[in-house]
C-alpha cells in the first residue's frame, strides 16, 4: 500500500520536474521552430506547429555585415580567452602550489573585483581608451575581457590545483625541476580537463559580454551589438530575430553542454564541487 | 629571515630572501598588475570625475565643485528611483530564481528515465546570450499581436496584454529570472548532491517521510549553498543591463531604469560626466555595502577548498 503510494508520488515528481524542464526549455525550442517558419507563418494565429520549414531566414542573415561582427566576435573572444589562460596559470600556481605570503587576501581581492559594478568605471574606460585611439577596436574589447575573466579563472584553476596531491610536488622538489618546467610539464597535463572547463568558461562570458561593447565600439563590434541593432530597424522582423538568435547561440550553448561537469565549480569561483 | 643585523654577510643574505620573495611573487604579478590597472584604477579616476561639473554639452571647462554631484543625486527624483528599481528588481529575480531553480533541482536530484537530458534542457537558458534572449522575448514572447504570451491571454480570455508597456518591471524580472533560475539550478543540484547518502539512508530507516527528510536534514545542509548562489546572482543581476538596454530602454518613465542605466544614461546620452561618475561610484557603495557582508557569510565554502 504505502510502497504503491510512493510510486504514485514518485511518478507525479517525475511529471512535474519534466514539466518544469519544457517549461525552461519552451522558449528556446519556440525560437528554433521560429527561426525556420517564414514571416508569415511566424506571426500567425493560432501558432503554427507544423509548416514547411524554409532557410531562408539564416541565407539572409549573411547578406549583410554580420560575417565581419562575427569575426570580431570569434577574435575577442579567442584572444582575451587564450590571454586570460596564459596569465592565470602561473598567477593560480603562486596561489596553490608555492603559495605567496598573504596569498589569501590577493585571492579575496580577486573576487572582490567581481563584484564592483563595471559601469561605476566606464566613464574613465572610455576617456582612456578615446585617448589612446583604441575606441571601436576589437584590442579594447580583448584588454577589457581579459581583465573581467581572470579572477573567475584563477579562482578556478586555483580549485584544480588544490586536488593534485601533495606528492607529486615533493617529488619535482626531490627531482629539482625548475618553476617553469613545473608548470608546464606535470601541473599543466595533469589539470588539463578543468583547464579546458575554465576556458569554455571565459569564452561564454566574452562572447555574450553587452555593456562594454556597447559603449566603447560601434561598427568594429561583436554580435551581441549587432544584434541590438536589429531594434532600430524598426518593424520587427520575428523569424530573421530568432534565426540570428540561434545561429548566434549554438557556440554558447555547445560550450555550455562541453563544460557540464566543471561548469558548477567555475561559476561559483571553485567553492562547489 | 629580517636580519637587519651587523654583519655583510647577513646582509647580502636578507638581499637574496628579498630577490627570492620577488622570483616567489614573479607568476603571480602580470595577472594582479593587469587586474588591477583595469578593473581598480578607473575607480579612483572615477572618483576624481566624480567632484568636478563636467558635461561634454556644456561650454564650460570641467571645474572642481567637491561633493556638489553627490548631494544633487540626493535631491535627484529619478536617481532615487534607480535605486528602488535596482533593489526591487534585484530582489525579486534573487528570490524567484533560488526559488524556481530549487524546486527545479529538487526534482532532477532523483533517479528517472532521461534525467540527464532533462538536466542538460534545464540549464541551457543560462548559457543564452542576454542580448538575444531579450530581443526574442520582445519579439516572439511578449509582443502584444506577435507574441505567444499575447495569444495565450487571449485564449484565456484576459485579451491581448501589452506586457512590456503594462508590466516593465516584471517583463525584465521574468526574463532575467528565466536565465538566473537555470544558474541557481545548477548549484542547489550540486549542493543537493553533495548530501551524504547514509544520512539519507539512516533517516529511512528511521521510518522518516521524504518531506520530513528535505525540510529537517536536506535543507539545513543547503543553506550555505543558497546563500551562494543568493550572493552570485544578487552580483551579477545588480548590473543588468542588457534586458533593460534591449526590452525597455529603462523606461516609460524610468520605471525601468536601474543604477547601471541610469549611469550609462548620464554619461552617453546627457554627456554629464561628473554626475555620471557620482552615480557610478555611488552604486559602487552601495554594491560593496551589499555584498562584502554577504561574501562573509559564504567564505566559509571558500575557504574549505583551500590547503590553508
Amino acid at each position: 500500500m504505502t510502497r504503491q503510494r510512493r510510486s504514485v508520488l514518485d511518478l507525479l515528481l517525475t511529471v512535474l520536474t519534466w514539466a518544469g524542464t519544457l517549461i525552461m526549455f519552451a522558449p528556446i525550442a519556440w525560437m528554433i521552430l521560429t527561426s525556420f517558419k517564414t514571416e508569415q507563418d511566424a506571426v500567425s494565429y493560432p501558432p503554427k506547429f507544423f509548416f514547411t520549414p524554409t532557410l531562408d531566414h539564416y541565407r539572409r542573415i549573411f547578406e549583410n555585415d554580420f560575417v565581419s561582427f562575427a569575426s570580431v566576435s570569434v577574435l575577442v573572444t579567442l584572444v582575451s580567452t587564450a590571454i586570460v589562460m596564459v596569465l592565470a596559470v602561473p598567477a593560480a600556481y603562486a596561489l596553490t602550489v608555492r603559495p605567496v605570503p598573504k596569498w589569501r587576501d590577493v585571492l579575496f581581492f580577486f573576487i572582490s573585483t567581481k563584484m564592483m559594478p563595471i559601469a561605476a568605471g566606464i566613464v574613465p574606460i572610455y576617456l582612456v581608451a578615446r585617448a589612446f585611439d583604441l575606441l571601436n577596436t576589437s584590442t579594447v574589447l580583448i584588454i577589457l575581457y581579459t581583465s573581467m575573466n581572470l579572477p573567475l579563472a584563477i579562482w578556478m584553476i586555483r580549485s584544480f590545483m588544490v586536488e593534485i596531491p601533495r606528492d607529486v610536488f615533493d617529488a619535482v622538489e626531490v627531482d629539482g625541476a625548475g618553476r617553469v618546467r613545473e608548470i608546464v610539464q606535470i601541473i599543466v597535463p595533469l589539470i588539463r580537463p578543468g583547464l579546458a572547463s575554465t576556458a569554455l568558461l571565459c569564452a561564454i562570458f566574452a562572447w555574450n559580454e553587452f555593456f562594454l561593447a556597447v559603449n566603447l565600439t560601434t561598427t568594429v563590434s561583436t554580435l551581441p551589438v549587432f544584434l541590438q541593432k536589429f531594434l532600430s530597424f524598426g518593424q520587427l522582423y520575428t523569424a530573421q530575430v530568432a534565426a540570428v538568435a540561434t545561429l548566434i547561440n549554438i557556440p554558447v550553448v555547445v560550450a555550455g553542454w562541453l563544460a557540464q561537469k566543471s561548469l558548477t565549480r567555475g561559476l561559483t569561483f571553485g567553492a562547489v564541487k | 629571515m629580517t636580519s637587519t643585523s651587523l654583519s655583510g654577510g647577513h646582509k647580502a643574505g636578507a638581499r637574496r630572501n628579498v630577490a627570492k620573495g620577488w622570483w616567489d611573487r614573479l607568476p603571480l604579478l602580470p595577472a594582479l598588475i593587469f587586474v588591477i590597472s583595469v578593473t581598480q584604477l578607473p575607480f579612483v579616476i572615477t572618483f576624481y570625475y566624480s567632484l568636478q561639473r563636467w558635461n561634454l554639452v556644456s561650454t564650460n571647462a570641467p571645474r572642481f565643485v567637491w561633493f556638489r554631484n553627490f548631494i544633487n543625486a540626493a535631491g535627484d527624483a529619478v536617481f532615487l528611483k534607480a535605486i528602488a528599481n535596482t533593489a526591487i528588481i534585484t530582489f525579486s529575480i534573487v528570490v524567484a530564481s533560488v526559488v524556481i531553480g530549487g524546486l527545479l533541482a529538487a526534482g532532477l536530484n532523483r533517479e528517472f528515465r532521461g534525467r540527464t537530458i532533462a538536466r542538460t534542457l534545464a540549464i541551457t537558458p543560462f548559457f543564452i546570450m542576454p542580448v538575444a534572449a531579450a530581443l526574442f522575448w520582445k519579439t516572439g514572447v511578449y509582443d502584444p499581436t506577435f507574441g505567444i504570451l499575447g495569444w495565450i491571454t487571449d485564449d484565456l480570455g484576459i485579451g491581448r496584454i501589452n506586457w512590456i508597456s503594462q508590466y516593465p518591471k516584471l517583463t525584465i524580472i521574468i526574463l532575467t529570472t528565466w536565465q538566473w533560475s537555470a544558474f541557481s539550478l545548477l548549484i542547489l543540484l550540486a549542493g543537493m548532491q553533495s548530501f551524504p547518502t547514509e544520512v539519507a539512508e539512516a533517516a529511512q530507516v528511521d521510518g522518516a517521510g521524504r518531506f520530513y527528510t528535505f525540510r529537517r536534514l536536506m535543507l539545513p545542509h543547503l543553506r550555505p549553498f543558497i546563500e551562494l548562489t543568493g550572493l552570485l546572482v544578487a552580483m551579477y543581476v545588480l548590473e543588468n543591463f542588457a534586458a533593460i538596454a534591449i526590452l525597455t530602454n529603462g523606461g516609460p518613465a524610468y520605471a525601468t531604469t536601474n543604477l547601471s542605466y541610469y549611469v550609462y544614461l548620464e554619461a552617453f546620452s546627457a554627456f554629464d560626466l561628473g554626475r555620471a561618475s557620482a552615480f557610478g561610484m555611488i552604486s559602487l557603495a552601495l554594491a560593496m555595502a551589499l555584498t562584502i557582508p554577504m561574501l562573509r557569510i559564504v567564505s566559509g565554502i571558500f575557504k574549505e577548498g583551500g590547503r590553508a
